[in-house]
């Protein structure tokens, strides 16, 4: 079995990298895939945190690349699945620890050990997000529908074009239906015409994402959850599934149906 | 929905500014061509084509295009419109 890699980026900080990564390893995990996902955001590390792990790091990105540890002693294994496990970033080092030839070199040894391999880029367009999309048979970028974000997602596909990968794959995150149908804020199909890459998901603005977040416990895991629903969804696109995109539509308030009669 | 609706339940429609904004802000991004660089190549394709050829220079339009993720550059150069009658 040869694990494919993905690698989950977006250029701006704070779209969502860690949580849509924490998510779509859990969400295949639930689907019986053997996952590994890798936090390469070194200094910063978060990953941990955010699947509820931080509690059982002994060794880290860094200690296996210099050759402090084994590659399994690194991988801890997650309390909800077996085979879920996650190799932290190294806390108190930065980006210019490692390379992209030792990403790459580390992303073969890891093609034994699993079916999915899901790196968390770093946020920046520099050495860190060089590393982490080096050993990326496809790589996903995030955005959320503001000009910043849509901005520097922009800017991470050209680099990923220039570099000769596959084209990306793009995640809108933090839609809010609500404030589309408004017209205040950019709707999935504005943001796709921008970019003009395929489409893998949607993930609608989620209060659930923020208290899952809280307890170390990936909003994929909460069935009832909307954002965790749509990361599952993307989840089995990855898998090849044809899933359709969620009805994000929220119900009309009273000016809408308003101005349809007046129209 | 109808303008005066916008107005009283508070809608400003910044979406479509956004969008507006962010469409001019990408083609400069992709390209690293300022309005600047853009008024020099177009003096420079003027002169150029005027040796050759003569044109109307008010009503040259040098635009940049994106379709998907091509750029292009595409430029509307009308000739000089000649009188036959007086030219005899």
């Amino acid at each position: 079995m040869t694990a494919k890699i993905i690698t989950v980026t977006s250029g701006k900080g704070g779209v969502g990298k860690t949580t849509a990564t924490a998510n779509l390893a859990v969400a295949l995990a639930q689907m019986g895939q053997r996952v590994v996902c890798l936090d390469a955001d070194i200094g910063l590390r978060n990953l941990d945190v955010v699947m509820g792990l931080e509690n059982r790091i002994v060794y880290d990105l860094v200690d296996v690349i210099e050759g402090r540890c084994r590659l399994k002693q690194a991988m801890i294994r997650d309390k909800r699945f077996d085979d879920l496990h996650l190799i932290p970033a190294a806390q108190t080092r930065d980006k210019n620890a490692i390379s992209p030839s030792d990403m790459l070199k580390l992303g073969e040894e890891l093609r034994d050990e699993a079916d999915w391999v899901i790196i968390d880029s770093p946020a920046g367009i520099e050495r860190g997000f060089r590393n982490a999309i080096a050993p990326a048979d496809e790589i996903i970028v995030i955005t959320n529908p503001d000009v910043s974000a849509v901005r520097d997602a922009d800017r991470i596909i050209g680099l990923i074009e220039a570099e000769q990968k596959e084209p990306a794959m793009l995640v809108i995150n933090r839609l809010n239906p609500e404030m589309v149908q408004r017209g205040d804020m950019l709707d999935a199909e504005d943001v796709l015409e921008l970019l003009a890459i395929k489409l893998i998901g949607i993930v609608p603005e989620d209060e659930n994402v923020i208290v899952s977040t809280n307890v170390g416990k990936p909003v994929a895991l909460d069935e009832k959850s909307r954002a965790g629903q749509a990361f599952r969804n993307i989840a089995r696109r990855l898998m090849g599934d044809e899933v359709p995109l969620l009805n994000l539509d929220f119900k009309e308030d009273f000016l809408h149906k308003l101005s349809r009669v007046f129209k | 929905m109808a303008d005066w609706l916008k107005r009283i339940s508070g809608q400003t429609g910044s979406a479509d500014e956004a969008k507006e904004r962010l469409k001019l802000v990408l083609i400069h991004d992709r390209t690293d061509i300022n309005p600047e660089t853009m008024d020099e190549l177009k003096d420079d394709l003027l002169k150029t084509i005027s040796q050759h050829i003569a044109i109307e220079p008010e009503m040259v339009k040098i635009t940049m295009l994106h379709e998907g993720r091509e750029q292009r550059l595409v430029a509307d150069i009308p000739l000089k419109h000649y009188d036959r009658r007086k030219i005899g």
